[in-house]
């Protein structure tokens, strides 16, 4: 269904793309259960983490991922690139794809240049997170998350509250979520509510804390520091006392249903008060988890279908 | 055509369209030494050149006030001469260029250099935009009357707008007092810093910092206030957002001295352009939304938009195939300009003698060039427009070395055929 594909955008999959992979990641976690979490699925094919911007935890994800399916991954890095000597993203890319890939998993920090790698790479390229554009992957994740808990997700009702503007995970859920049929509520500060982002088919509500009692699902986000390039809220103090989630704002009788997740890595005691660590339905370790079963689903159905 | 009598022609049976008379009818026009020397519904001339215009329209050569020619120091995206040659197939007769050139045009050495290279090229005038400040840095004046001694014909920073208020107002003060107007590139920088695109529901989609509308009003609203205080002439450039038409319109309803321009893209595209990832719709100031190109129509038909500046801003291949973020902002946009002006034309929202005027008549009067009406002992600059002629935007086949348009594979109907500057024909179709 998604052989040789590219997986750029979940804004770019239909519904029942989405499932596929999601119904793939059950037996791909299937696997993950296993005494031998290996199966070879993959065998001979080379997977390249081509990460033009830092991370450990989705790059490691990606290579678990790759390696459970038997594939060769490379990581690939900027620091120890030529990159720094004035090469072109599109030189570097199609060097590495010369060298003989078949997907290239990517990490960019300008929203689009996984798009633009996409019409310059003929091998698939999955977007591992662009800029503040997607992160299709943490998106089918946080599908795969609610849906294992809850069964299902048409129907239900999720808030995603923080940092919506420079939230590539944001933009992703939100597709995702909606193309499933959730109703999805977004919060924050308004300095960090992008325009018009009702017409991704959500509706603004001005605080998490007046709809924790209506929702099914609370998504948390990261107070991302370096993106902000101007003053969006006054200090950490008062960030954590208006848009923040505590112990204290989860009501009686909330607590039974309310999922709580949250993207990672995350600022205790910002978006989250650090008791929130010990909440019963906090889903933040199973999102790990299944992130690597969902990156295997989405590495076979490019790569083998 | 014989060397004797190149400026000596009788331009036979076309459709003359002249703002300045109003006058749209089949006409005769001779030009005799390179001077309009009579128009009538019949005219015969022994011994001058006739050109067969049945089927054409004849209107007052085109004039740019907005191109960017590149030259000194970005030779590589476009030389005077390559920009010239690229105009005249275009239809223009004249061009105004910026000063965002290396080094910067804020001295009359570089004027004058500007204008002696193009003094070389058949093809268009050229006068060149000096800069308000010493090389646009938005500090200190820069040697105004130099420049306007040297043939500069307006100021401006475009590029890089001066964001300090008193400077501006110094600006237009000092340069009043020399009888040129200020063009100005509204954008408050701050409010815009890091934008790519317009800010909406396309920015917020596709994750790229957009640059409000109000990044370009609070400059307009700005200027207009300045005009008022200085009562200098004040010509705001490449308008894009409803908004801006609105305070404009409220400063000419005031009597201020306040003109403006669109570009031809403005008018045509939205932000929905930019789903493509097409890199050569990355522009700035950005495409903005349909409402807001309903409003520049509007405007410009009314009049309250005063004409149309294509913005020609060439680029190489190395600044326009990378990523999004990291292309250069411009469009190529000298050999589009007209065609896409026709093609409102012909969806009913402007009469071709509106047409005609804001590509020829306002900008001529904007920055007190000769020019702009076809009457007699006027220079014969003089644009011959076939108007059923259809073709297509072939970035492979512009004479601009910037082939960075977001049209290409249009199909647009109308275009120039033969340009004239004094009487010489600078261009001529095959
Ligand atoms: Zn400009």
């Amino acid at each position: 269904m998604l052989k040789g594909r590219d997986l750029i955008a979940l804004a770019d999959l239909s519904k029942e793309e989405i499932l596929y992979i999601l119904d793939t990641a059950e037996s791909m976690k299937e696997v993950l259960t296993r005494d031998i979490k290996k199966v070879p699925t993959l065998r001979g094919k080379t997977v390249v983490n081509l990460f033009f911007e830092p991370s450990t935890r989705t790059r490691t994800s990606f290579e678990m991922a790759g390696k459970r399916l038997s594939a060769d991954v490379i990581n690939f890095s900027p620091a120890t690139s030529s990159l720094v000597k004035g090469e072109t993203l599109k030189d570097t890319a199609k060097n590495i794809e010369a060298m003989g890939v078949d997907a290239a998993v990517v990490r960019h920090k300008a929203s689009g240049a996984c798009r633009y790698l996409s019409k310059v790479l003929s091998a698939p390229v999955i977007n591992a997170g662009d800029g503040i554009h997607e992160h299709p992957t943490q998106g089918l994740l946080d599908l795969f998350t609610i849906r294992e808990k809850k069964g299902g997700i048409e129907g239900l009702r999720v808030a995603i509250a923080g940092d919506i503007y420079h939230s590539r995970v944001a933009r992703s859920d939100i597709h995702g979520l909606v193309k499933l049929g959730a109703q999805v509520m977004v919060a924050g500060p308004p300095t960090m509510i992008p325009p018009e982002i009702e017409s991704m088919g959500v509706c603004v509500v001005p605080s998490v804390d007046e709809i924790l009692g209506e929702v099914d699902v609370v998504i948390m986000l990261r107070i991302q520091m370096e993106r902000q390039t101007s003053p969006l809220f006054p200090s950490m103090r008062e960030y954590s006392r208006y848009f923040g989630l505590s112990m204290e704002k989860i009501k009686d009788g909330m607590a039974k249903d309310l999922l709580l997740m949250h993207p990672g890595p995350v600022n205790w005691g910002v978006e989250l008060s650090p008791e929130m660590a010990y909440y019963s339905n906090n889903l933040i370790l199973n999102q790990v988890t299944n992130g690597v079963a969902v990156r295997m689903a989405v590495l076979y159905a490019v790569i083998a279908g | 055509m014989t060397k004797e009598n190149r400026r000596d022609w009788l331009i036979k049976g076309g459709l003359v369209i002249d703002p300045p008379s109003g006058t749209m009818e089949v006409r005769d026009v001779l030009v005799e030494r390179g001077r309009i020397s009579g128009i009538a519904p019949q005219i015969s001339k022994e011994g001058v050149s006739i050109i067969d215009a049945r089927g054409m329209w004849v209107v007052p050569g085109l004039i740019d006030i907005h191109v960017h020619f590149r030259d000194p120091g970005y030779e590589y995206k476009e030389t005077i001469e390559t920009g010239l040659k690229a105009a005249a197939s275009g239809g223009f007769t004249q061009v105004c260029c910026m000063p965002n050139t290396s080094p910067v045009n804020d001295t009359g050495a570089i004027t004058l250099y500007m204008r002696e290279k193009a003094k070389k090229v058949k093809g268009p005038l050229l006068y060149p935009v000096g800069a308000i400040t010493k090389g646009q840095k938005g500090e200190t004046l820069a040697e105004i009357g130099d420049m306007v001694e040297n043939g500069a014909v307006a100021i401006s920073d475009d590029g890089h707008p001066v964001m300090n208020s008193e400077t501006m107002r110094r600006a237009m003060e000092y340069a009043s007092h020399f009888g040129i107007p200020v063009m100005d590139h509204c954008e408050d920088k701050n409010l815009s810093a890091d934008g790519l695109i317009h800010e909406g529901l396309v920015s917020t989609a596709l994750g790229f910092k957009g640059i409000p509308s109000a990044s370009e009003e609070v400059m307009v609203a700005r200027d207009i206030c300045l005009a008022r205080l200085t009562g200098t002439r004040v010509h705001l450039q490449h308008l894009s957002s409803k908004g801006s038409v609105e305070l404009v319109r409220w400063a000419k309803n005031m009597g201020l001295p306040v003109t403006c321009e669109v570009t031809p893209h403005h008018l045509t595209l939205t932000h929905h352009a930019v789903e493509t990832y097409d890199t050569n719709t990355k522009v700035n100031p950005p495409l903005r939304t349909e409402e807001d190109r309903q409003a520049l129509i509007e405007g410009l038909t009314e009049g309250v938009v005063d004409c149309v500046a294509s913005d020609h801003a060439p680029h190489s291949l190395k600044e326009k195939d990378v990523e999004y973020d990291l292309a250069a902002f411009g469009i190529s946009g000298v050999e589009t300009a007209l065609g896409i002006v026709l093609r409102l034309v012909q969806e009913g929202k402007l009469s071709p003698l509106r047409a005609i005027e804001a590509m020829s008549t306002s900008p001529a009067r904007i920055v007190g060039l000769d020019g702009g009406g076809l009457g007699v002992g006027q220079p014969a600059h003089i644009t011959i427009i076939d108007p059923e002629k259809t073709w297509e935007v072939k970035p492979e086949e512009m004479l601009s070395k910037g082939k960075n348009t977001p049209f290409a594979g249009w199909k647009l109907k109308g275009k120039a055929i033969i340009t004239m500057v004094n009487g010489e024909v600078v261009w001529e179709a095959r």
